[in-house]
């Protein structure tokens, strides 16, 4: 097979129809649900001022600590504030977050893991130390360091949140590379006098991009749970962001009081985020590289 | 290579790899912020305030001489001095490790018993209905931020039953004394093995029912990688035709399974809890906090809010020595297990 054949073929597997997933069987299914619960959570997001019944960051608009009931169906937390309506707006943080975290990543990750492992040698060795000791590192505790020490902001987080996950990119980015490299299309393209740039982004990278793909929704999972533990240490968005991870945090103090409706259903809403992009993930995974599996 | 060669190769690659970790934690602390004591005090404290309390933490001098003086410190076991009241942080690590090593070893326990246990049942019952739903509850239990687990835990098994304690490791004024000789003291820290030590059945049982929930929480947030590896590995080997002899000999199905397949899956899941070893700690520090359980996690959060940074680099740095260190035992213990791998 031609390699321009090869490389449409991957590409269209990139992004394959819906129905095509659909006969792949399980890991499309996954594919399939995980979309479309981080879709419905991204559509709840980005509406949420017009769907909110009360304005999240109001206080007292209901009774304090009320169960749920037919005016505040998901209750109402120790400021009077409405659950459903933080319910409906939380995300907002955790997916700005995520979203840069992934930018960031992909930026940095890519060319550094595409050129260290191209080049080989003493960059390649040099570049996996840093990366290896990186990865070895317990991620919430870097990322607990950095986003002490930045201080509390979406940017800041986000940024001690992809210093962790670059190194999950640059991994397997170089477990390709150096298969990749050693194939005969790659050497013709030298032969015929390609420089390194143009063999690494037009022959190599649309090899190596289902596995990005796979790797950053994984990313966007982790991000969303690294996002809400660093909120859960202390390290989040003043009190007058929605967040779930904020509400998760002082629930933990509600818990005596009997009040589970404050703390479930922000909590139901970081799983099923993380659990959306968690299946993408899996059944991204699966399909592209069957035998390399977290 | 011989077993010692390989260690001593695993070694020296280690080295570089503390040293990056050291010079990374240090450039985020000490050279990132600009000035960590001006941050501690969110500047608004006078320069002559300022100046005394840098030279007291030792953060007058020039960045190479406090890169320096760090890395000598570290060599000597001083994890620096604590923003809030100069004592070393070296003597917080080193009380509160107990707590966390205690919830560690439980944590680990039951993340590989019901991992494996999960993962065996999962490929026994390939593609049926039970198999489906073990899978689903793996990927899910990546899914679940471990605080919230515990919260849901707490809010279920010590508010609404009472079956169990939640909050700290035994009632107030209870802790195990440990073993005492006359006029030796001895005790571990962990409290468990403490109040055996102390011989003392009533503070033993009190101490593992305060123990269950956060390393319950903990474990079973942690058990998906189990579940998979175990289910991927009993499905290749329960194929083998070692394991149809076994069957053919008439041996229990059981006895088939737990002790002849499921030895295939010894070394891939040994080498996992080494892997698995830094996402404990990570979500040790967010179970010590939902339960209150007063370990390093917990000494980490409260150092935290007090803006201390000197002390949050010297926790750090320990969990990132500990890590290396574990992860190269577990290498060490591998290779010693499984002569391929040194070659």
């Amino acid at each position: 097979m031609s390699n321009e054949r090869r490389q449409g073929r991957i590409l269209v597997r990139l992004f394959p129809s819906l129905t095509g997933l659909a006969r792949r069987g399980l890991a499309g299914w996954a594919i399939l649900i995980g979309g479309a619960i981080v879709a419905i959570m991204a559509i709840i997001t980005v509406f949420s001022p017009w769907i909110s019944p009360y304005n999240p960051i109001a206080i007292n608009v209901g009774p304090i600590l009320s169960p749920p009931s037919s005016e505040f169906p998901l209750g109402t937390n120790h400021l009077g504030q409405d659950m459903l309506s933080r319910v409906y707006s939380g995300g907002s943080i955790m997916f700005q977050v995520a979203i840069l975290s992934v930018i960031v990543c992909l930026v940095v990750g890519v060319p550094v893991g595409l050129f260290a492992s191209y080049a080989g040698g003493y960059t390649d060795k040099v570049a996996s130390l840093v990366m290896d000791s990186i990865y070895a590192f317990p991620g919430l505790v870097l990322a607990i360091a950095i986003a002490a020490m930045l201080g509390p902001g979406v940017v800041n987080m986000a940024l001690s949140i992809a210093v962790v996950y670059v190194p999950s990119y640059f991994r397997i980015i170089r477990s390709q590379v150096l298969s990749i490299k050693e194939l005969p299309y790659v050497e013709a393209a030298h032969m015929m006098g390609a420089r390194a740039r143009a063999t690494l982004f037009s022959y190599i990278l649309p090899n190596v991009i289902p596995s990005i793909v796979a790797v950053a929704t994984i990313n966007f999972a982790d991000a969303i749970l690294t996002a809400a533990g660093l909120t859960f240490v202390g390290l989040g968005l003043p009190v007058s962001t929605p967040d779930w991870g904020w509400d998760l945090t002082y629930g933990r103090r509600l818990l005596t009081s009997g009040a589970w409706w404050v703390i479930a259903f922000p909590g139901l809403m970081v799983v099923l985020l993380a659990l959306g992009f968690t299946l993408m993930g899996e059944g991204l995974s699966e399909l592209f590289n069957p035998r390399l599996r977290r | 290579m011989s077993l010692r060669s390989y260690v001593i190769a695993r070694l020296v690659l280690t080295i570089p790899m503390i040293m990056l970790l050291l010079t990374f934690v240090f450039l985020i602390v000490r050279v990132l912020p600009g000035d960590p004591a001006s941050l501690h005090f969110e500047k608004q404290a006078d320069p002559q305030t300022l100046l005394e309390f840098k030279r007291q933490l030792g953060l007058d001098k020039p960045i190479e001489i406090q890169y320096f003086d760090y890395l000598v410190g570290l060599l000597r076991g001083d994890f620096g001095k604590s923003m809030q009241d100069f004592s070393p942080v070296s003597q917080q690590i080193f009380s509160a490790f107990p707590a966390t090593l205690e919830l560690a070893i439980c944590s680990t326990i039951i993340m590989v018993l019901l991992g494996v246990v999960l993962g065996v049942q999962s490929s026994r019952s390939y593609n049926s209905v039970e198999d489906h739903s073990i899978r689903v509850f793996g990927i899910a239990s990546y899914a679940i931020p471990v605080f919230f687990l515990g919260e849901v835990m707490i809010m279920i098994f010590a508010i609404y039953l009472h079956w169990l304690p939640a909050g700290d490791r035994i009632h107030a004024g209870m802790a195990p004394t440990g073993l005492t000789l006359g006029s030796l003291h001895w005790s571990t820290g962990l409290y468990t093995i403490d109040s055996i030590l102390e011989g003392n059945p009533s503070k033993f049982i009190m101490s593992l029912r305060y123990l269950l929930l956060p390393s319950l929480a903990l474990g079973t947030a942690l058990c998906g990688i189990f579940i998979r590896l175990t289910r991927g590995n009993m499905l290749e080997t329960l194929q083998l035709d070692f394991v149809t002899a076994a069957r053919a000999r008439g041996l229990k199905e059981r006895t088939v399974v737990y002790g002849y397949a499921l030895r295939n899956a010894f070394l891939p899941i040994m080498t996992m809890m080494g892997l698995q070893f830094a996402a404990l700690l990570a979500g040790a520090i967010l179970t010590e906090t939902t339960f209150s359980w007063p370990g390093l996690g917990r000494y980490l959060v409260d150092r935290i809010s007090f803006r201390d940074y000197t002390a949050i680099q010297g926790v750090v740095v320990f969990f990132g020595i500990l890590v290396a260190m574990v992860s190269l035992a577990v290498d060490i213990i591998y290779a010693y297990l499984d002569p391929r791998i040194r070659f």
